[in-house]
């Protein structure tokens, strides 16, 4: 416990992420998602605001939906996290990367992980059936390139017809 | 197009595939540009002025510097001078500037905005850079800014320079004064829009790697050819020194197309400390450095008979920008084109204020401007009690109005057919405050859309492989526009290999040279590109079976060999030939490439070429709380040829959410005595969230125009966000009685 790297005092971490645990020395400010991003290559998660504002950074952590960004990387240690890069079955996309895909829920691309992640843990959430009520589920996520309607119409579709795969 | 090849289509142009480079998207595995690995990183902060307008006395970075971690702070104290700034400001800013844009690149003193930047800190780690960046302690000797546009508009002075270098700046046809005095009905009228921020999700970020004397630079930037030609000149280097790298751009809008300050100083930056340097900006820093869109106040004057003909239209635009730099929004240009009117001005003007110098924004003028005539349009409709798209159409321009030239292609009035069939405008009742749903107020609004069509020189490689398989190679770019997966397409049909066997390479500067991706002119230049470089690998490929004695295709007619599948057969007799496989290994095995340097021909010389379409606004306002809640957005477009009906809407409904944003919530807020940007984060700055965004409807006219380019098509990235902001705000004028000219339409501006 407690290292000096170049005269910067760090912790040690211990991350399980998409079922591997990872050890990690890390800045105790460092947040999930720059312990993702800059210390294990995990690029997926993105950082659109770093505030928490944007839902670009959303990855599960026990399953729920949480903004990696707001959790200090300290925080997650003993916890389950999946990030978008553990939801597909080796090549088998999972059904709602594939909905996404087909119904070109995304344009640049980098809202698309966090929509994901949040579309997966809304599945499990006691979101309403209508569009309006999966609207409300998922305005924490933002989408500048606006494929708000593609994004929903992709949930609807798994919704119906894989929610037992949820 | 002619071609004695032209390629029967093997259909892959106008299908609506999925995006070629969606699987990487939809994973989490494409990599942005502050995701590549690169050993041996720093981490750059920047440091943003806390006053608008003064000189920096005192910048005081010794307790940053202190900090465990910090490898150096980059100050206009200790920052390399800039030999090729130096030489401008020596000649009298004369000549044109070499870093393109004004930038903040730590050479002097002078503060023109507040969050300008003044410093910057490398250090081991994201969390000891930002932390070392709020030690850097500065004191100012501080001036009065100029901030408030309303205060400051007597200042106004006209913009002389051609707008983006090509259209006037003021234009005038017939007798303005003529035409207003003919008129049975005028309108004189103001309308204002707000300073915008583009908030792409991705922030601006730059990656700068020296190995010896060449410079790598993976930035998010549309313009990848015209960073390296910014970064070259500012440092004096040859341009082939420097190398641009964007294969994956999260979000642009317009903000990505220049070399903003950022990226000189992570370039300097990594000069200084020897090491790879990533300076991502912060979301608060995306307000001021990057550009936005300018404030606009727009002046209309309309003149009409009593049958809705107009006599008169006068459009002057005043817009901000810096005080370092002029940047004018060209909110005229689509009045000049759009109606029929033989008497007509059009002008733009300019006011300096202390913030961030504004640059192009999705529409850039079109957006702003088209509020403001859209808007008097519908104005004027009310004026003679005329129905909106009857008053349009009574104006129809068969012909540019301003040019006299022909339109390559104009499908408006099929677009005003249609939108309003699909949207049911016929179920409106004209009087304002006549629709309710219960005790909500509805309301039905409408406006034309309009972009023009552009095009640049653009380059491309094809190569097609022995193994059958073809690379496409462009430094253009997909901002999430669909580039990958429209050029895939184009390559396609030329070469009659199959999607699967495409690949496409953008967004490098080692790729052959292509324009900005901006102004809706992707596909007019890089698409023709590409189309063009594989039509001639093509003819190579069907040259050599066709002079190969063992080709089952020798001595054919050469128009008469068709491809596709990634074989070429004999038309009418499909068991005559062979695959592209065979044909190469028998001959040597060697790659077959074709290369084409598209560029415009005299068409604009002899058309005006522009995209129109319709978009219609459903909405329902509360009369006790003044929300607006939007229901339906319904457009209807003719932009040429649509190369991929998938992405194509979904760009137009992106448009339109945009649009959506521009008409009822986007204002880049400034204050009043600081010029500090005050909601500089997307929670206070609002764009639309899935709950604003209703059922968006797009729907095409059929379109075919043989003038634009080689394929027809008119680009699609700006037209869908013209209007809208009008369409809304008739509307909203249909549902109230309260007409607002002031963007955007906030709640109590209906209270």
């Amino acid at each position: 416990m407690g290292t000096v790297i170049s005269q910067v005092t760090t912790v040690d971490v211990e991350l399980r992420i998409n079922a591997t645990t990872r050890q990690l020395a890390l800045d105790p400010r460092t947040t999930l998602l720059d312990a993702l991003r800059e210390h294990l290559d995990l690029t997926g998660t993105k950082k659109g605001c770093d505030h928490g504002q944007c839902g670009a950074c959303t990855v599960h952590v026990n399953g729920r939906r949480v903004l990696s960004c707001l959790t200090l990387a300290v925080a997650a240690q003993g916890k389950d996290i999946t990030t978008i890069e553990g939801v597909a079955d080796g090549d088998q996309l999972h059904p709602m990367q594939q909905a996404f895909l087909d119904h070109d829920g995304f344009q640049c691309g980098y809202c698309t992980s966090g929509q994901i992640m949040s579309a997966l843990a809304l599945l499990r959430e006691p979101c309403g059936a209508s569009d309006d009520e999966v609207r409300e589920c998922m305005s924490g996520n933002l989408c500048r390139c606006g494929a708000y309607s593609n994004i929903i119409a992709a949930i609807q579709d798994v919704r119906a017809t894989h929610a037992h795969e949820a | 197009m002619t071609s004695p090849n032209e390629p029967r289509t093997t259909g892959a142009v106008g299908a609506p595939i999925n995006r070629v480079d969606g699987r990487l998207k939809v994973t989490g595995a494409a990599r942005y540009s502050a995701e590549i690995p690169v050993d041996d990183l720093a981490y750059g902060v920047i440091v943003q002025s806390t006053i608008a307008r003064g000189t920096i006395d005192r910048i005081d970075a010794g307790e940053a510097e202190q900090l465990p971690g910090v490898i150096a702070v980059m100050t206009p104290r200790n920052a390399p001078k800039l030999e090729s700034l130096q030489k401008f400001e020596r000649e009298g800013s004369k000549g044109s500037r070499p870093t393109g844009r004004a930038l903040s690149l730590l050479q002097n003193d002078s503060v023109h905005y507040n969050g300008q930047p003044i410093a910057l800190v490398i250090a081991e780690s994201i969390e000891v850079a930002m932390h070392a960046a709020s030690l850097v302690r500065t004191t100012y000797r501080v001036d009065q800014p100029t901030i408030d546009m309303a205060t400051a508009l007597p200042s106004a002075y006209p913009s002389t320079e051609k707008i983006y270098g090509r259209e006037p700046p003021a234009t005038q046809r017939g007798d303005l004064q003529a035409g207003l005095a003919a008129a049975d009905v005028r309108l004189d009228v103001v309308y204002t829009t707000p300073m915008e921020t583009h908030n792409p999700m991705e922030m601006h970020a730059t990656i700068a790697a020296w190995d010896g004397d060449k410079l790598t630079l993976w930035d998010a930037t549309q313009n990848v050819h015209g960073v390296r030609g910014t970064i070259a000149k500012t440092l004096s280097i040859p341009p082939e020194q420097v190398r641009v790298i964007s294969h994956f751009i999260g979000g642009a809008f317009g903000g990505k197309g220049s070399a903003w300050s950022h990226v000189v100083l992570a370039a300097l930056a990594a000069r200084e400390v020897r090491r790879p340097v990533k300076l991502v900006l912060t979301r608060r820093q995306m307000f001021g450095p990057v550009g936005g869109r300018p404030h606009t106040v727009q002046h209309v004057t309309l003149g009409a008979a009593r049958d809705g003909t107009l006599t008169a239209l006068r459009h002057d635009s005043t817009s901000s920008t810096s005080t370092i730099e002029e940047w004018v929004e060209a909110a005229t240009l689509a009045t000049r084109i759009l109606y029929d009117c033989p008497n007509e001005e059009t002008s733009h003007r300019l006011v300096r204020l202390n913030v961030g110098t504004p640059t192009f924004m999705r529409a850039p003028g079109e957006a702003s401007g088209m509020f403001a005539l859209e808007s008097a349009l519908d104005e004027l409709s009310y004026e003679l009690r005329m129905d909106p798209i009857a008053l349009r159409l009574k104006n129809y321009a068969e012909a540019d109005p301003e040019s006299g030239k022909p339109w390559s292609s104009k499908s408006l009035r099929q677009c005003y057919a249609l939108g309003a069939e699909r949207f049911g405008w016929a179920r409106r009742t004209a009087e304002p405050r006549s629709m309710r749903d219960g005790d909500q107020l509805v309301g039905l609004g409408m406006a034309t859309a309009t972009y023009p069509v552009r095009r640049m020189p653009a380059s491309a490689d094809a190569c097609i492989y022995p193994d059958g398989r073809a690379v496409i190679k462009a430094g253009s770019h997909d901002l999430g526009t669909g580039t990958y997966t429209i050029l895939t397409q184009l390559a396609a049909d030329a070469l009659g290999i199959p999607l699967g066997c495409i690949r496409v390479e953008l967004g490098d500067t080692d790729l052959p040279q292509n324009p900005i991706s901006a102004g809706s002119m992707t596909v007019a230049s890089t698409g023709s590109a590409v189309h063009l470089a594989a039509m001639a690998a093509r003819e190579k490929l069907i040259q050599l079976a066709v002079t190969d004695p063992r080709s089952p295709l020798h001595v054919a007619q050469h128009g008469a060999v068709e491809i596709a599948g990634g074989r070429l057969t004999l038309h009418g007799d499909v068991d005559r030939g062979e695959s592209i496989e065979e044909l190469l290994a028998r001959n040597g095995g060697q790659p077959i490439e074709g290369r084409a340097d598209a560029k415009p021909g005299d068409e604009t010389q002899v058309y005006s070429m522009h995209a129109f379409g319709s978009i219609f606004a459903e909405l329902r306002v509360d009369p006790d709380l003044g929300t607006v809640r939007v229901g339906r957005l319904v457009g209807a477009y003719a932009a040429g040829r649509i190369l991929n009906p998938k992405t194509a809407r979904s760009q137009l409904m992106g448009g339109i959410t945009f649009g959506m944003g521009m008409a009822l919530m986007e204002h880049t807020i400034t204050d009043l005595r600081s010029g500090r940007y005050v909601n500089a984060d997307i929670a206070e700055y609002h764009i639309p969230v899935h709950a604003d965004v209703p059922g968006i409807e797009v729907f095409f006219v059929d379109e075919h125009d043989e003038h634009v380019d080689p394929i027809g098509a008119k680009g699609l990235g700006e037209i869908g966000m013209t209007g809208v902001a009008a369409a809304i705000a008739n509307a909203v004028f249909h549902a109230t009685g309260v007409r607002v000219r002031d963007l955007p339409i906030t709640l109590d501006k209906l209270l």
